[in-house]
């Protein structure tokens, strides 16, 4: 194929979007960005849209964290002292749908919203106006969800995981506005990960084979797939639950199956969990090679370890439900399975490992945030597969060893490669470089404190502390007073991220186009500060080439 | 030396972290109980066996990155390899994990199947069930049954702005009424269910957790080894009292447990005599008071306060004696959490408990309810 065609080919996507966005052609790629907020609620242009979901995901992030730290605080020693248990129910309910929907989720997204269609040379995302309202819909379903606290009967306070009858015949009210929200923010997530396959596979500059594509658009790639699975699934275990609550069906009452119901919800939500780490995968994947100055170790496997784990992730569901009464057959299924899928999830972590082996290495903070992720990732896969354990689960369920691995996965996981992703791309993104002693302070502070906080929640379980509880039983003191102060540390240090982004954006030094001597990928050969349209022509066949997996050779 | 010299101010800045250990309360540990049965000795050696794998598996992987970090770094001067890839390496570490995965799966798949067998004859059976916030046991072959709440003690430290400290009530929150009796070495099973949302049964000493789920019986299977009292929690989100169900099991030897079996048939004999009895404000305010703190005091609080928003206030109702005896028997249509206690508590009980009501705080009614009119309207 000569390059003639491929700008053609290139072309013409690029004005199927450009058609339906409005725009002249002509001046489509000159302009720069709608004057005022209208810029904001109108913009068709996957670095805004994503730029908004990153900063709505830093609200969800200090909204959820403030949460945490009211749990936290009121965890501080034994006795009620704050608030009434019914709302610390709420809290701690409110905090994981926050977190997971309003934090995490929207940060991968907007990660992708940036860096994807950067990453494989595309001028901007397949539907762009779906984009902009899919972007638009998750601060509606924001003020919905949050908007609960303040009526009659309060915020949901069944979990995160509403599990019937708690929150069908004894939920209060509020649960069907966080049903709203959960229906509102699930069609945005399905309409975002189907854009964004669409990206991928439509728009994809013509000189790049799938298996050529950056790790973090392939992880983005199989994620989005298993989001079109997972949030129709969600969907259907909400409108249920709707229904049992108004419209007099029995479906998960006690003359239903409310075990049914946990079937359905973790099919999706053992997926979601996945949904938080595969893109966060994807994110290191890039990071290491980068500072260790080296192609990634078994490129090949990594994407094929990545789909593997997506094809695991939908059966392994009732791992969360082994105290519910399965039947010996389906217990060890779902233990055997559980197990499975730490092979391809450790070969993930003995790539990295390899990758930096004999590699020339550095350690600016996003690196540092990458091997913060490797080591505390891995401990949460350990207590991961010690969860899957079915003998010694029966005493590690629903305790607070599960809270400590789903924050070490959650938040040393997702959290850690978010962040290890913003410092990367940051100096891109805003064409300026942040301020290294800063992100360092953050970085020690917020890797410090998250220990402090989540590891003796480990000992708090063994030890035989109830998870979801307002109040313990007084030999749990200890641990609860020091994971109150790692807390409060973690939640305070992330002020220094906001303070850290505020300078960068302000008053940061000019970036280069490649901040990274090791980093490779197309976004890289993009200009610094960088235009508002890029690969408005698609880029060359040498670029591709250089940038790409034999990078390095 | 330097130890001496470290160790004591070490300690003294743990000292103050450490609460005073209360004359009652479960020892502070920091691993998981070996317990005193064969499911917790079951649960706790593969608990260890996987805690050595992690550990072992850890150890080699962070040493290999550690080694990395230190001596591949470019300000040694290190040059980065150009490999990157292996086939026999990545096969290898595939496999291996894959025949770590198998042996720590062998175990565990035994020791599984074992534990979900279920023996043709207990010698005792118990029906759990659970409700909204306290459990309830029966014993079907020995006729005897009760409900067993959180202590007063408890209940009474756990207010919100309570004056008394938790350290202060014996087994903070870990503490109940009436606990569930079981022998020692016989074979006993639960038959776990609930009332009303989820909750689960969970003692760690006796190494499971059985979710009660309404509509549906869950059994399990277990042989105490030694006598004593073992204290565990409602494990499922139940609602506003989830951390306020304790599950206290009593283990004596086979000769106590017929002993108790004994009494427990002569104090409900003596209770159904008691009912013929006499009935007088006096006596209603004090059974009533009794039966208030452990019912009903969780959601409409020792104080008659309720808790705004969720569950009303008792002070200055202005209920009429018909609607509040309806109301206590056959619960609430509009709000679920208020249970139909016509099928919990004897007429006498309910009687009590409405006098009490209705003659407290700033309740001044002068209403004495009889145990007839409870009967009338069940």
């Amino acid at each position: 194929m000569n390059p003639t065609s491929e700008t053609l080919m290139q072309n013409t996507a690029a004005d199927a979007s450009i058609g339906q966005v409005g725009h002249a052609h002509d001046d489509h790629a000159h302009h720069g960005p709608r004057k005022g907020w209208l810029r904001w609620l109108l913009t068709v242009n996957h670095k805004d849209v994503g730029t908004m979901y990153l900063v709505l995901s830093l609200v969800g992030l200090m909204v959820g964290g403030i949460m945490a730290l009211l749990i936290r605080a009121e965890l501080f020693e034994p006795g009620m002292q704050l608030m009434q248990p019914q709302f610390f129910n709420s809290l701690t309910t409110m905090h994981g749908l926050t977190m997971i929907f309003l934090a995490i989720m929207p940060a991968l997204t907007g990660l992708a919203n940036w860096m994807v269609p950067l990453q494989i040379g595309a001028d901007d995302m397949y539907w762009p106006r779906v984009n902009n309202w899919a972007f638009w819909a998750m601060p509606v379903a924001a003020v919905i969800l949050w908007s609960t606290f303040f009526i009659p009967g309060g915020a949901p306070a069944g979990g995160w995981t509403f599990y019937p009858p708690l929150s069908t015949t004894y939920g209060p009210e509020s649960i069907d506005w966080m049903i709203v929200a959960i229906h509102i923010m699930g069609v945005s997530s399905f309409f975002g990960a189907l854009n964004i396959i669409l990206t991928i596979l439509k728009l994809r500059t013509p000189g790049m084979k799938l298996m050529d594509m950056p790790l973090f658009t392939w992880s983005w790639l199989i994620t989005g797939f298993l989001l079109l699975l997972a949030m129709p699934t969600l969907a259907i275990a909400a409108t249920m639950v709707l229904s049992d609550r108004h419209w007099g069906t029995h479906f998960f009452g006690a003359d239903g199956n409310p075990v049914m119901f946990q079937h359905i919800f973790w099919f999706f939500g053992h997926p979601e969990v996945y949904i938080m780490i595969l893109p966060a995968f994807g994110v290191i994947s890039e990071v290491v090679p980068a500072f260790a100055r080296k192609p990634l170790f078994g490129r090949r496997m990594m994407i094929y370890a990545t789909a593997a784990i997506t094809f695991m992730s939908t059966t392994v569901w009732a791992h969360h439900m082994f105290t519910v009464g399965l039947p010996v057959w389906g217990q060890l299924f779902f233990m055997y399975s559980t197990m499975l899928i730490s092979i391809p999830t450790g070969v993930k972590i003995f790539n990295w490992v390899a990758t930096m082996w004999r590699g020339s290495l550095t350690f600016e903070t996003p690196m540092l945030w990458a091997i913060a992720f490797i080591v505390l990732f891995t401990i949460g896969g350990f207590s991961g597969l010690m969860l899957a354990d079915v003998p010694a689960d029966y005493q590690y369920q629903d305790t607070y060893f599960v809270v400590a691995h789903i924050h070490y996965v959650l938040v040393s996981g997702a959290l850690f490669g978010i962040f290890a992703g913003v410092y990367f791309w940051l100096p891109k993104w805003s064409g300026r470089m942040y301020n290294e002693r800063l992100a360092q302070w953050h970085f020690w502070l917020s890797v410090i404190s998250m220990n402090i906080a989540f590891f003796p929640m480990h000992f708090a379980g063994l030890a035989g502390m109830p998870r979801r509880i307002p109040d313990y039983a007084v030999q749990f003191t200890d641990f609860n007073m020091i994971s109150t102060v790692g807390a409060f540390i973690f939640g305070f240090s992330q002020l220094l991220f906001i303070w850290m982004l505020i300078k960068t954006v302000r008053s940061g030094q000019p970036a280069l186009a490649r901040p990274w001597d090791g980093a490779r990928g197309l976004e890289w050969v993009i200009p610094s500060p960088m235009p508002y349209h890029t690969f408005t022509t698609p880029p060359t066949d040498k670029q591709i080439h250089d940038e790409g997996p034999k990078a390095y050779e | 030396m330097v130890k001496r010299l470290l160790i004591p101010p070490a300690l003294a800045l743990i000292a103050p972290l450490t609460p005073a250990m209360a004359a009652e309360q479960d020892p502070f540990s920091f691993n998981m109980t070996q317990g005193v049965t064969a499911t917790s000795y079951d649960a706790f050696n593969l608990h260890m066996l996987l805690f050595w794998v992690c550990l072992i598996i850890g150890v080699v992987v962070f040493a290999a990155m550690a080694w990395s970090l230190v001596r591949h770094r470019r300000s040694r001067g290190a040059v980065a390899a150009k490999f990157h890839e292996s086939t026999a390496i990545e096969i290898i570490w595939t496999l291996v994990p894959a025949l770590i995965l198998i042996a720590i799966a062998i175990p565990a798949t035994m020791v599984l199947v074992a534990e979900n067998a279920q023996p043709a004859k207990p010698d005792v059976i118990v029906d759990v069930q659970g409700s909204q916030w306290k459990w309830h046991y029966k014993y079907p072959d020995q006729d005897i049954s009760f409900f067993s709440n959180l202590a007063t003690s408890s209940r009474d430290a756990s207010q919100l702005g309570a004056k008394d400290q938790p350290s202060s009530a014996p087994y903070y929150l870990l503490n109940v009424d009436n606990p569930m009796v079981v022998p020692v070495g016989k074979t006993v099973q639960i038959r776990v269910t609930s009332d009303d949302v989820i909750h689960s049964w969970w003692v760690p000493q006796l190494g499971f957790k059985t979710d009660a789920i309404p509509g549906k019986i869950n059994n399990m299977t277990f042989v105490v080894s030694k006598p004593g009292m073992y204290r565990g929690q409602c494990a499922e989100l139940c609602g506003a009292g989830h951390a306020f169900m304790p599950i206290v099991v009593k283990a004596i030897m086979p000769a106590a447990f017929a002993d108790w079996v004994q009494k427990e048939k002569a104090a409900a004999a003596a209770t159904k005599a008691d009912a013929a009895g006499p009935w007088d404000m006096k006596i209603a305010m004090a059974q009533g008071g009794k039966v208030y703190g452990s019912t009903c005091s969780a959601c409409h609080q020792a104080n008659g306060q309720g808790i705004k928003g969720t569950f009303p206030a008792l002070d200055g109702m202005k209920l009429s004696v018909k609607d509040h005896i309806h109301i206590v028997v056959h619960g609430s249509k509009k709000n679920p959490a208020m249970q139909a206690y016509g099928k919990q508590l004897s007429d006498r009980d309910i009687a009590a408990v409405i006098t009490y009501e209705r003659n407290s705080w700033n309740n001044h009614t002068g209403d004495l309810i009889t145990p007839k009119e409870v009967e009338a309207a069940r």
